[in-house]
């Protein structure tokens, strides 16, 4: 088997890509993918230890399961209000929603 | 030699002996493996649009083909030779990769599932702890690549033809897992061994049918087959999201879809109906192919029969079909079954631990299990009989308002 | 150190489809190539599951994952298309954000990964695994998973009807 730390770097790796892309994206939709890119890290990540460090149990697992039902609910929710910002002020780059700024 | 009898399963065993090198022989036995289970559906696919033109000619008084080869039977062949010396077209303005990817996205969902389909006692491409809820998983793919060639087509009857069939094929699935739970409750596992083994007793049709009616319905339905025909509907929609395919690339869709039914009346055979289960097939393990193939082709040829003969329902009803009828009766059948089987065993009745492949051990929790089946079956067939006299008594009342404005108007 | 085996091997090429897809889905100008790329990042994740003896996990990220969220988000990229299309793909900060990314990169790697998981020989793993029924139970019985698993169900009830109000066509 691969060492455990493979298994934590990539999935380090994918959160930082995760990161890069929420912070530095303009469209609404593509930040959204990218905060699921970061929810599949953590998710490679649980199941990892899960499985070096006590694959008996199945607190890692559930874990995991729990992060993909939040994980659907959040892109359901997030999807829906782009699409409503979309209908109402026809863009979705997050610069221009900025009734509240200032 | 005996490791070489059943050369099949123990092709590694047998080269090992042989004095290859082990590593090498499980390589070419998996090898091997994955090859057979690739190429079956593709050759079977040639000898399945046969059977389908045939069929079809036969209910609309025609003969169908018949002049290539004995009764037609290499035009599939001539077919595939056409299709293939086609020019090979992309469209203007479309996404040459994700277009061209398409195609193949389809049909491999397609074959993927014939990994986890149980072909005889001894036979299965891979016997997945999770196998049910792979090939569920799998099948959702398929759905993936015909977004990506209603997209990538750059034509907006394409596009509009993809998010309908994106939109059926996806509710068309929450009825679909929820009649694969029945058996993988009866059975106590997802492996689809575990499943036609726990069948040897009694079938999963007897103990639901209920659930066997939606699994088949959806799986129609997930396969674009008529009466859910609309994402395709030839005479209509100038063929929905694969209007911009030409040549082979129509060809793979189209074989894809064929491959589709058939493997859905394999999954029905093997989740309901006993899989390979029937006399001899212990001793004779390929009888398990002979029962398998046998029961499959009664429901494909079912299936065949219900597309050539039914009317094509609109999206609005398909969808209502679903929404309002079939979600709901599969989650009762689930609840129902789920309180059904706990009863039977605080009863008692469920077969002693030693006897669950014996028949008349199983009669008992088959009875009850039917009986709830069938009185969920009489509820609904009374509300829809209620539904349907408060929709013929409302069009009633307006008939008769029309009727009654009539001499009014005429009084004017 | 590492035996080149099918599980090695198999770990390479599903690490290298997800950082690869992510990427992709980064710096992606037409969008529906990026969801693209986050299904195969997906598919890479899926595969990763595998090796890390979670069936059950990979089928349900194929299922949900690549089956449901995927598509709704092309749904949304189709939906939301701009008449002007051309915009500018990053926003003007964005050297700040991949110092930031490389940041959390570094402090996870440097500070957390390498030196506490780095200088173990984790390779070996115990055999016996958790099977897929034991999570099933886990999720139903009453002294483990139960009342997170009926909260899940009850966030998935408000976020569905959630997003069909938010969504629904005003007229």
């Amino acid at each position: 088997m691969v060492p455990l730390w493979m298994y934590l770097l990539v999935a380090a790796a994918l959160f930082a890509i995760g990161t890069y892309g929420v912070l530095s994206r303009r469209n609404a939709v593509a930040i959204l993918m990218s905060v699921e890119l970061m929810l599949s890290a953590v998710n490679i990540n649980l199941v990892a230890f899960w499985r070096y460090q006590s694959p008996l149990e199945m607190s890692g697992q559930a874990f995991a399961a729990f992060v993909f039902v939040v994980a659907a609910a959040e892109a359901a929710v997030g999807l829906a209000i782009i699409i409503a910002v979309y209908r109402s002020r026809r863009s979705v780059i997050v610069e221009d929603v900025n009734l509240l700024q200032g | 030699m005996n490791e070489c009898r059943d050369l099949i399963n123990t092709l590694a065993a047998c080269l090992s002996t042989s004095g290859w090198d082990p590593g090498l022989a499980q390589f070419v036995q998996i090898l091997l493996g994955v090859v057979l289970v690739t190429l079956a559906p593709l050759i079977i696919v040639i000898f399945l649009i046969w059977v389908e033109r045939k069929f079809a000619a036969r209910i609309q008084d025609r003969i169908g083909p018949n002049r290539v080869g004995p009764w037609g039977l290499l035009q599939t062949i001539a077919d595939a030779l056409k299709l293939i010396t086609k020019e090979d077209i992309t469209p203007a303005g479309a996404d040459r990769v994700v277009f061209n990817l398409a195609p193949i996205v389809s049909v491999v969902s397609v074959i993927l599932i014939w990994a986890v389909i149980p072909l005889s006692p001894i036979h299965i491409g891979v016997d997945l702890e999770i196998g049910a809820l792979y090939f569920i998983a799998v099948g959702s793919i398929g759905t993936l690549a015909i977004m990506m060639a209603g997209w990538s087509s750059n034509n907006k009857y394409a596009l509009l033809g993809a998010f309908r069939v994106v939109a059926q094929l996806v509710s068309y699935e929450i009825p679909f897992v929820f009649a694969i739970l029945v058996p993988v409750m009866l059975a106590g596992s997802m492996g689809m061994q575990d499943i036609v083994d726990a069948q040897r007793g009694m079938w999963f049709a007897v103990l639901s049918p209920i659930a066997a009616a939606i699994f088949f319905l959806s799986a129609q339905a997930e396969t674009g087959r008529a009466p859910f025909d609309l994402i395709e509907a030839e005479s209509e929609l100038v063929a929905g999201y694969n209007i911009e395919y030409s040549g082979m690339k129509f060809g793979l869709f189209f074989a894809g879809e064929f491959v589709h039914v058939l493997t859905n009346a394999l999954l029905l055979v093997a989740l309901f109906f006993g899989g390979w289960v029937g006399p001899f097939v212990d001793q004779l393990p390929i009888l398990g192919f002979v029962y398998m193939f046998g029961k499959a082709a009664l429901f494909y040829l079912f299936s065949l029969l219900l597309r050539n003969t039914l009317p094509r329902v609109r999206i609005d009803q398909m969808m209502n079909f679903n929404w309002k009828f079939l979600v709901p009766l599969s989650v009762i059948n689930v609840a129902v079954v789920a309180f059904l089987l706990q009863v039977v065993r605080a009863l008692g009745l469920a077969p002693a631990s030693g006897m669950e492949n014996d028949l008349i051990a199983n009669l008992p929790q088959a009875a009850v299990l039917l009986a709830g089946n069938l009185v969920i079956i009489a509820v609904v067939l009374q509300l829809l009989r209620n539904a349907g006299r408060r929709d013929r008594s409302a069009e009633a009342v307006v008939v008769s308002k029309e009727d009654e404005m009539l001499p009014a108007q005429a009084a004017h | 150190m590492l035996e080149l085996n099918a599980q090695t091997i198999g770990f390479f090429i599903f690490s290298a489809l997800m950082v690869g897809g992510g990427l992709g889905v980064v710096t992606s100008r037409n969008l529906i190539h990026g969801a693209l790329y986050l299904i195969l990042s997906l598919f890479g994740g899926a595969g990763l599951f595998v090796l890390l003896s979670a069936p059950f996990l990979a089928a349900v990220q194929i299922l949900v994952y690549i089956g449901a969220i995927a598509i709704l988000i092309i749904f949304a990229v189709m939906l939301t298309r701009s008449m002007t299309r051309m915009g500018e793909v990053f926003n003007t900060q964005w050297w700040l954000s991949a110092l930031v990314a490389i940041a959390v990169f570094a402090l996870l790697v440097v500070g957390v990964i390498m030196p506490v998981f780095g200088g173990l020989d984790m390779s070996t793993v115990s055999a016996e695994v958790g099977t897929t029924m034991e999570l099933g139970i886990a999720l139903v019985d009453g002294n483990q998973f139960v009342l997170p698993f009926e909260v899940a169900s009850l966030l998935l009830t408000a976020a569905m009807i959630g997003a069909i109000v938010i969504a629904r066509d005003r007229d």
